[in-house]
């Protein structure tokens, strides 16, 4: 019904439309906005993710937790949506996977403040309330399958340097397996 | 025409597993005119079938189901259910290995002998010499195709391994070359030559480096001697009243319990479900399971001093181009205590993936800290520690008290912790891999913890003494002469090196022993 994002000049979305405005200085919490269906959309970078199982404001927040727990600047937010992606699946088929979830935001919400995780625009201030959370098993259940679902996207390994599957290009004999210089 | 071997016939032998072991044992005596079952718990891949992405090739290929874990060692924390990296498949973890084929030093043989008594350490020298492996050890090189052995050229050296050689140079170690690889640098056997494609741990498509999937087992099909029934888990071997085992009960591709008789079993299943095979087999004659007079069944479970160091250099390296081990320093092989340790270590080049890299560089790592080395990636060059651990009777399989498998059998339990001359060795490898990579630039260095276990030995040890260990210098079980151990579970101690060209050469050895004491009717 009404859009969830954090603020930010200009930016308005009553009843079922969403209205987006992404500027330099708009943050990640502004930058995706809720629709009236509970989907997450990000109109500038042409993304959406429909959220069934948990709440959509709770799904932000596990989106932006995966960027803090494994930042990477030239990777986009995209990215870090389709790795948690499959929190909200587990939610779907699980209610005690659900409570969890919701529960593990609530209290990482309620240690940020009144503004919550997504209100704090500061890295360093987010990771340092994730550092006092590591312990927990909400936070292992956020980082543990992010190493896969994040590092796993094929379309990122570009960004890392690494090439992938070889074979069908003959594999590196004729494509620079030897090919450093510099020693 | 492929062999197709009646449950009732007693007069085969049963191999439980087709790696290296049992691969290799299943082909020798099927070339004998000795006939042979082996009994796969994995399915049956052909080489086309393999695929270039890490995760999925784990899902195809690795022994997922869960195992239990405890003591020290930092991988029953990280991985609790997944203790070893090996392979579920018709070839074994030569599937899956990078084809490093060294052979046991020597010295390394006399273990106890030379390095002395240890506190807490379970030494004991081998009942074999490396003298008497020799044969042997040249038949499996040929066998394997292994460069830089019988004249067979060396791999040329990547991109890793150059940073490796300059900086090993640096250092004046002497003795650091592109490996002793059981890899084609020439196409041979009917192979393909190595095209360099940086996917070696997820099986060879091109067939070029050495798998018993397509040399050994091939081979011994085509005598009409051998039969490969893959999807066929053993649950445990059968004897009668004198103690003689009979047969294998096990469970089918369809999920039918199935009995195959057999004049001679052998266990080549890897050192973890060997020794729980053993254990299952347990019954009121054996209380304590088959073969295990001595207890030592289960026990002296040795991982090798593992762990990797990775550099970080101001240019790219691209080290995931090319084999993935082609590569190796021997000098810390040698036995030196003025080092603080006794035994030696082999460091070797290695490469992973992304994927692999974010899951192993620093196991629930998380932050700038761990994101900043994964983007440091394309300019990393990698390095594997491989050094002698030291048998301790407490390390050992046993059979979980919770867990049990989808047939409700008991999983395998692997209790570990570090010996303090493994953590000695571990840091001096740590060091010197660090200063290989600085001697030549590298702006930044860590080391990686040890990976779930790819070399898995011990459990199952051979041995002069019936009370010392399990099997005799053949590999026949000291308490039951029709009862073989055919895999790595057999080794007495782990060396420095590579097992697999060891236990190809244990298995020729085995095979000749086997069908001389057939024929004399001694089994």
């Amino acid at each position: 019904m009404h859009d969830h994002h954090g603020g930010g000049p200009g930016v308005q979305s009553p009843g079922r439309r969403v209205f987006l405005q992404r500027t330099s200085e708009v943050a990640f919490a502004a930058a995706v906005a809720i629709s009236s269906g509970g989907a997450l959309i990000n109109v500038t970078e042409a993304w959406g993710i429909e959220v069934k199982g948990l709440q959509p404001e709770t799904m932000k927040t596990l989106i932006l937790m995966s960027r803090d727990i494994y930042p990477h600047d030239r990777i986009a937010d995209r990215f870090y949506a389709i790795a948690a992606k499959p929190f909200d699946a587990k939610a779907a088929a699980d209610p005690a996977i659900k409570a969890m979830f919701e529960k593990g935001v609530a209290d990482l919400n309620a240690l940020a403040g009144p503004q919550g995780y997504l209100g704090l625009h500061w890295e360093a201030d987010r990771v340092a309330l994730l550092h006092r959370i590591a312990a927990t098993p909400f936070f292992e259940a956020v980082r543990g399958p992010l190493v896969v679902s994040l590092y796993n996207q094929k379309e990122i390994w570009p960004i890392f340097g690494y090439e992938g599957e070889s074979y069908s290009k003959g594999g590196y004999i004729h494509r620079g397996f030897d090919d450093l210089d510099w020693l | 025409m492929v062999a197709k071997f009646d449950l009732n016939d007693d007069s085969v032998v049963v191999i439980i597993g087709s790696g290296a072991g049992g691969g290799t044992l299943g082909n020798e005596l099927a070339q004998k005119g000795v006939k042979v079952v082996i009994l796969e718990a994995g399915q049956r891949f052909e080489y086309t079938d393999f695929v270039n992405d890490e995760w999925e090739s784990f899902a195809q290929l690795a022994w997922t189901e869960t195992r239990a874990t405890s003591g020290t060692w930092r991988v029953a924390k990280n991985f609790p259910n997944l203790p070893a990296w090996i392979v579920k498949a018709v070839g074994g973890t030569t599937t899956h290995w990078a084809g490093a084929s060294l052979r046991i030093q020597p010295h390394e043989f006399k273990a106890l002998t030379t390095y002395g008594r240890i506190e807490g350490a379970n030494l004991l020298d081998w009942p074999v010499t490396r003298e008497e492996l020799d044969p042997y050890y040249e038949r499996a090189e040929e066998k394997m195709g292994v460069t830089r052995t019988g004249g067979r050229p060396g791999l040329p050296g990547n991109n890793n391994f150059k940073v490796l050689k300059a900086g090993a140079d640096k250092l004046g170690y002497k003795e650091c070359h592109t490996g002793n690889m059981a890899i084609n640098s020439v196409e041979r056997d009917n192979r393909n030559s190595c095209q360099q494609t940086g996917f070696c741990f997820q099986g060879c498509k091109w067939g070029a480096k050495w798998s018993t999937l397509y040399t050994e087992i091939p081979k011994g099909e085509a005598t009409g001697n051998l039969e490969v029934r893959p999807q066929s888990i053993v649950q445990h071997i059968e004897h009668d009243a004198a103690g003689k085992v009979t047969g294998v009960v096990y469970v089918d591709k369809d999920g039918a319990q199935q009995k195959q008789k057999a004049r001679i079993v052998c266990v080549a299943a890897n050192s973890l479900e060997s020794p729980r095979l053993l254990l299952n087999s347990s019954s009121s004659k054996f209380p304590d399971g088959l073969a295990n007079s001595s207890g030592q069944v289960g026990r002296n479970y040795m991982r090798h001093v593992t762990g990797s160091v990775y550099g970080v250099f101001e240019k790219p390296v691209h080290m995931y181009r090319g084999t993935t081990m082609a590569g190796i320093v021997r000098d810390e092989a040698r036995f030196d205590p003025g080092r603080g340790f006794v035994g030696g270590y082999e460091l070797e080049t290695l490469s992973l993936g992304i994927p692999f890299m974010a899951a192993f560089l620093d196991p629930g790592g998380w932050g700038r800290e761990f994101t900043s080395a994964m983007d440091d990636y394309p300019n990393m060059a990698g390095l594997w520690i491989v050094g002698e651990d030291m048998p301790q009777e407490k390390n050992r399989v046993t059979l979980s008290p919770d867990l049990k498998d989808k047939n409700g059998l008991p999983v395998a339990e692997v209790h570990f912790d570090d010996h303090p001359n493994d953590e000695a060795m571990r840091n001096h490898a740590y060091e010197q891999g660090r200063k290989i990579y600085e001697s030549v630039g590298a702006l930044r260095t860590f080391p990686t913890p040890p990976y779930p276990s790819t070399h898995n030995l011990g459990t199952n040890r051979m041995s002069a003494k019936p009370d010392d260990g399990v099997v005799n210098k053949f590999g026949q079980a000291h308490d039951i002469k029709n009862l073989f151990v055919s895999d790595g579970s057999q080794f007495t101690t782990g060396g420095a090196e590579n097992p697999t060209l060891t236990i190809v050469t244990l298995a020729i050895r085995q095979a000749e022993y086997i069908a001389q004491q057939m024929s004399s009717r001694a089994m």
